[in-house]
């Protein structure tokens, strides 16, 4: 190859800028910050209001209604990934920055899930403790949403990048996502479940972790390539 | 239009179909240092079409677009070292002052330190809103942002969708004054425009027919 590539920025440093970058839009705009989390809490809160407030009922549930309201939370987020910066041209941008667009879409993905997924799983316990889950349990259960979110952002960016194109694709979204996040409800759930009982959640935190490592590998290339073909 | 030069950007035939329109009909051109392509013509004929398979953000159905004699796809990430679009849209976020958009942007391409960054945006004119987020600025205002960007990137080729827009008649000056600069200074420039081009360099001309 004979082009020369002086003074190009390293890949490390670029995806740090992404996250960056990420991060300061997040912050300057807290209603979208602020919207999956809120959600998450009314959601759950209004369980006990609706069913029975018997907290042996309520611990029951409990990880069924947390998982099912992270998943949904999650997903409200994710029409945001990479519309906006479609809408106005920056993703074309960082589409020809020369750092390739798999690192765009890394960088973007992480930043996400860093400011959903992490909030998300910073606050659970809170909930956890409203429906009677007791405390031992807690880290189970975060450690499980946390490698839930992140699967689940991995997924939802497949769905964003094919649908970033459509003026309505977060419905869409949904339909592509939820479908795929079911293994997460039913593992996630379990783990906490267990926790909860007593007994070992390793069975279903493992599978959690294989569902995880397999998306944060292949999630990048299946996102980029469905971004490619909607830039086009 | 056609003839080879290997020392800069050479497309050749492009074909683009939009579902039954056949939008770009066989189109070549190449463009070597020190040269202004001015590509012209009416409403829908393909420029912008043009220009985006030039980027590289388009696959034509047919034909080649080569960089210093390679195709781009193969020296994609040198390509877009060496390159700089600047499209219709000012692509800047609203939420992020304008020395934020630029930072972000152009440090994905090269390292530029926050005082080179406010160098460009006084060359444009625009120093006064480095700080200012970019949803309060005009649109001459953001359009002039968005060239400070092209000249912060340091490309050598420069890839302009409309850049007058918006832009009063110190900030036509101005564009013009940049864009003979570059081409003095051995850069290439295509640039997509509606009217005459008041630049003191030698401009080629492209037209594109309906």
């Amino acid at each position: 190859m004979s082009v020369n590539v002086q003074g190009r920025v390293r890949s490390s440093a670029a995806m740090g800028l992404v996250i960056r970058r990420e991060m300061a839009l997040s912050f300057r705009r807290p209603d979208q910050l602020l919207q999956p989390l809120v959600f998450f809490l009314i959601v759950t809160t209004l369980f006990p209001l609706g069913l029975s407030p018997l907290m042996s009922l309520l611990r029951d549930m409990a990880p069924g209604v947390l998982w099912v309201a992270a998943l949904l939370s999650s997903l409200l987020a994710l029409d945001h990934l990479f519309k906006s910066d479609a809408d106005d041209g920056t993703l074309e941008q960082m589409a020809l920055s020369g750092q390739g667009l798999w690192l765009i879409v890394v960088g973007k993905t992480f930043a996400h899930w860093l400011v959903s997924g992490v909030a998300l799983v910073l606050v659970s316990p809170l909930v956890g403790a409203a429906l009677g889950m007791p405390a031992h349990a807690f880290g189970t259960m975060m450690l499980s949403l946390a490698m839930g979110t992140l699967t689940l952002s991995w997924l939802g960016a497949i769905g964003a990048g094919l649908t970033v194109g459509l003026r309505r694709g977060n419905m869409l979204l949904s339909l592509i996502v939820l479908p795929l996040a079911m293994p997460l409800l039913i593992f996630g759930a379990n783990a906490t479940d267990r926790a909860i009982g007593g007994e070992s959640p390793a069975g279903a935190l493992y599978f959690l972790a294989a569902l995880c490592v397999i998306t944060s590998t292949l999630a990048p290339f299946a996102a980029t390539a469905a971004l490619r073909i909607t830039l086009e | 239009m056609s003839e080879r030069a290997p020392a800069g950007l050479d497309v050749d035939s492009l074909h683009i179909w939009r579902g039954d329109r056949h939008v770009l009909q066989g189109v070549s051109l190449s463009v070597n240092p020190g040269e202004l392509l001015h590509v012209w013509g009416p409403n829908g004929t393909g420029k912008t079409t043009l220009l985006r398979v030039v980027c590289g953000l388009l696959r034509p159905e047919q034909g080649t677009v080569t960089w210093l004699g390679h195709p781009i796809d193969r020296v994609r990430a040198e390509y877009q070292s060496a390159m700089t679009f600047a499209a219709h849209e000012t692509a800047l976020k609203s939420d992020l002052t304008a020395l934020e958009n630029l930072r972000y942007t152009v440090g994905l391409k090269r390292a530029v330190s926050d005082q080179k960054l406010l160098d460009y945006l006084a060359q444009t004119g625009v120093s006064g809103c480095a700080d200012l987020p970019a949803k309060v600025l005009s649109a001459g205002q953001r359009r002039r942002v968005a060239m400070a960007r092209v000249l912060a990137v340091n490309a050598r080729l420069w890839l302009l969708d409309e850049p007058y827009t918006n832009l009063d008649g110190n900030g036509a000056k101005l564009m013009a004054n940049l864009l003979e600069n570059h081409v003095k200074n051995a850069g290439f420039v295509v640039i997509v425009a509606h009217h005459e081009l008041d630049v003191a360099v030698n401009i080629r001309r492209l037209e594109l027919a309906s």
